[in-house]
């Protein structure tokens, strides 16, 4: 009797972790792979076994190309958060003395996420619009006779836009594994000589990687997600994978949406995969 | 469509502001209203409306309870919802409140029950754009999902829709309108007179059009057929071909950068125009007059084409019967004897019994909105804020000008679901 609750603690430990994520993970993907199956119209969902709904998600050139669309602005943002995130990551960790003083300066980081993600977004529109402030500045400055058109309205706006939103999930997580550096592996490089770059290129980037694989992760999936930034920054001229989505909810075509969202999963966790593959995060944990 | 829903919002803002315009509304109505039976006080009475919002308006349930002593339960949703709704849970409304093309598609399923006539007692009174599609006998019939075409059935069991006028009316129109483009007549900077200018390459990136598919089509139609490029059959019901034209022909025009934008809501709508971003677009009437009410000009102008227009009614649930049927026919009939159009008409909306609506109308008014004389004082929103000045026009004129030069109705293609695919495209291209 001992014996059996012994063997039996474990898996009643791990059980109200399963019960969550079985009932909120598990079964909406079930049940949202189950709903891609089915036939629609205007009035309903009727349960069904057709893969029609994927031969017209995978067979049209607007998923492809939406797709390519989505991943040139996951790529875009990545680049230029990891970049970002990197050095003021290295900045806080390396650059700045006292423990207080960076978590001050961290915590002046995470200011603007005190505001709503739609209120900082939407606050670019009058400063990147035609009559907006860069425009209104620099034709006032006479630097351009007319107001330059693609600061609002394209994919530069919208890559702005993201950037801005998302950089901070980079510079958290590289900043916490920078942190763990052990100070002494510098101090040890610098004696034998290494150059101020050669310390960052070969001691503390290779040990940052857990964190830029963790921020690339919550970067690339929210890029992936997105679709308010892509239609406000974009005025809708420009297309993205859950707005596509969007648009076919919009429409009640749940069944099409759902095949579209287990697409887009199926990619997503390829990416995630691509990440894990190349860094070992649990060095992290 | 959408268009609804958000200009319920407007009304609702603005009803919030002040309940004063809605008393003051309520005094003068009272005043002509009375006869009416107030059984429904003794009695309760509840009727659950749902529906796409333009008139799910919070001051006609507080009349309507007033007058009637009928209490009205209202919910409001996008079309879409409307028509999933309509028909999935038939039993959740007692009185649908839906747009035409709506019923289309709804009315086949036999979840709404058709009125007598005889029991209208306004229904002489309904324009008869809604009988038999003319506003004046020699006006041209509209193309799309023309109200007439569905406003009409043989017998009270009857799924078809009848050719002609019978004594059976599936829906009472209760609100419709007619839209065109909007335009900035500061930054146009020539006359507008038709759709095709919106494609000038001299407002190159400064054009948008509503990124809604069954409205966006009908917009591109006009402006493709003001353009000479293609004559529809029926912009309202188009082929495969058809539709492949309209959307290559966007896609082409968005590729040479014609367009600022594409807007999805109403508030988006506005700022583009407040903002001079764009300077002419797709737009609806709440969407002009906000534009204005930050001091802004802007022009709802009326094209040498047409209009496009929509509009909706009352239908009555199926299994309604009894007492709750005589209280839903009281309540049409106290919803065309006037109160209420002049509500509407006093929005910039039309009412469907005109006659009954005047005399909820100062002659100023009247004058104002519906034949389009010159305001001879300030016109006021229905929160008591001055809409326009004393000396302002509307534009476009009289109810007949505009109602009577209604170029195609929104509607339901039967090759919906390649339209909207289509316009994916576009959007994606």
């Amino acid at each position: 009797m001992n014996n059996l609750l012994m063997r039996a603690t474990p898996y009643l430990q791990a059980t109200p972790l399963l019960v969550i994520l079985g009932f909120f993970l598990a079964i909406p993907i079930l049940l949202l792979l189950v709903v891609s199956f089915w036939d629609y119209d205007f009035a309903g969902m009727y349960p069904d076994f057709m893969t029609l709904n994927y031969a017209e998600t995978l067979g049209s050139w607007v998923t492809w190309r939406t797709y390519v669309n989505t991943l040139k602005f996951a790529v875009t943002v990545w680049a230029i958060t990891t970049f970002v995130g990197f050095w003021v990551a290295y900045f806080l960790a390396f650059h700045v003395r006292t423990a207080t003083m960076q978590m001050v300066l961290f915590l002046v980081c995470t200011v603007p996420f005190l505001t709503s993600n739609i209120i900082r977004m939407i606050s670019w529109i009058p400063v990147l619009g035609r009559n907006g402030l860069i425009n209104s500045g620099l034709v006032g400055a006479g630097v351009v006779e007319q107001p330059i058109e693609w600061l609002l309205y394209s994919d530069f706006a919208v890559v702005l836009a993201m950037v801005h939103l998302y950089t901070l999930f980079m510079v958290t997580p590289i900043f916490n594994t920078m942190m763990r550096i052990d100070k002494s592996l510098v101090e040890a490089a610098r004696d034998a000589g290494a150059a101020d770059w050669q310390i960052i290129w070969n001691v503390i980037l290779p040990l940052a990687k857990p964190g830029i694989a963790i921020g690339s992760i919550f970067v690339v999936t929210l890029v992936m997600a997105d679709f308010s930034t892509v239609q406000v920054m974009s005025g809708g001229q420009s297309a993205s994978v859950a707005l596509m989505m969007r648009n076919q909810m919009s429409l009640l075509q749940y069944p099409a949406a759902a095949a579209n969202a287990i697409v887009l999963l199926v990619v997503v966790l390829f990416m995630v995969a691509g990440i894990l593959r190349v860094v070992d995060i649990r060095k992290e944990l | 469509m959408t268009e609804t829903t958000k200009t319920t919002g407007i009304s609702r803002r603005n009803l919030l502001k002040t309940g004063a315009a809605a008393v003051a509304g309520t005094a003068l109505g009272s005043g002509v209203i009375t006869g009416f039976p107030t059984i429904w006080a003794q009695n309760p009475i509840t009727l659950r409306q749902f529906g796409t919002g333009v008139s799910n308006l919070n001051a006609i349930a507080e009349k309507c309870k007033e007058d009637l002593g009928i209490t009205l339960e209202m919910t409001a949703t996008d079309s879409d919802a409307a028509a999933q709704r309509a028909v999935t849970q038939p039993d959740s409304y007692d009185i649908a409140d839906i747009e035409y093309w709506i019923l289309k598609k709804v009315f086949p399923t036999g979840v709404i029950q058709p009125m007598d006539t005889s029991r209208l007692t306004y229904y002489d009174k309904i324009v008869p754009l809604f009988k038999t599609g003319k506003l004046l006998p020699d006006s041209v019939i509209a193309q799309g999902t023309a109200p007439h075409t569905v406003g009409f059935v043989d017998g009270p069991d009857s799924k078809e829709f009848a050719k002609g006028e019978t004594g059976w009316f599936t829906m009472v129109p209760t609100i419709y309108n007619a839209d065109t483009l909007g335009i900035r007549p500061d930054l146009v900077g020539r006359e507008i007179t038709t759709w095709a200018d919106i494609m000038d390459p001299a407002f190159k990136g400064k054009t948008a059009i509503i990124n809604v598919p069954s409205i966006g089509i009908m917009d591109a139609a006009m402006i493709m057929e003001a353009m000479g490029n293609i004559t529809y059959g029926d912009k309202g019901n188009m082929t495969t071909a058809e539709i492949d034209a309209t959307i290559d022909f966007l896609i082409k025009a968005k590729q040479d950068g014609q367009f600022r934008a594409f807007w999805k809501s109403f508030d988006e709508s506005v700022n583009l125009m407040s903002s001079g971003e764009v300077v002419i677009q797709s737009m609806w009437s709440p969407a002009v007059a906000a534009v204005r009410s930050k001091g802004i000009e802007c022009k709802y102008q009326p094209l040498k084409e047409g209009y496009r227009s929509w509009g909706g009614g009352l239908g009555l649930a199926a299994h309604l019967e009894g007492a709750q049927l005589d209280a839903a026919y009281e309540y049409i009939n106290w919803y065309t004897s006037g109160w209420v159009g002049g509500y509407l008409n006093r929005q910039g909306y039309y009412s469907a019994a005109m006659e009954t609506a005047k005399e909820h109308m100062s002659a100023d008014e009247w004058g104002f909105w519906i034949e389009g004389k010159a305001a001879q004082g300030d016109i006021l929103a229905p929160d008591g804020t001055v809409m326009e000045k004393a000396g302002a026009v509307r534009d476009g004129g009289s109810f007949e000008e505009r109602m009577g030069k209604v170029a195609c109705w929104n509607s339901v293609m039967d090759e919906d679901r390649y339209m909207v695919r289509r316009w994916n495209e576009f959007i994606a291209a």
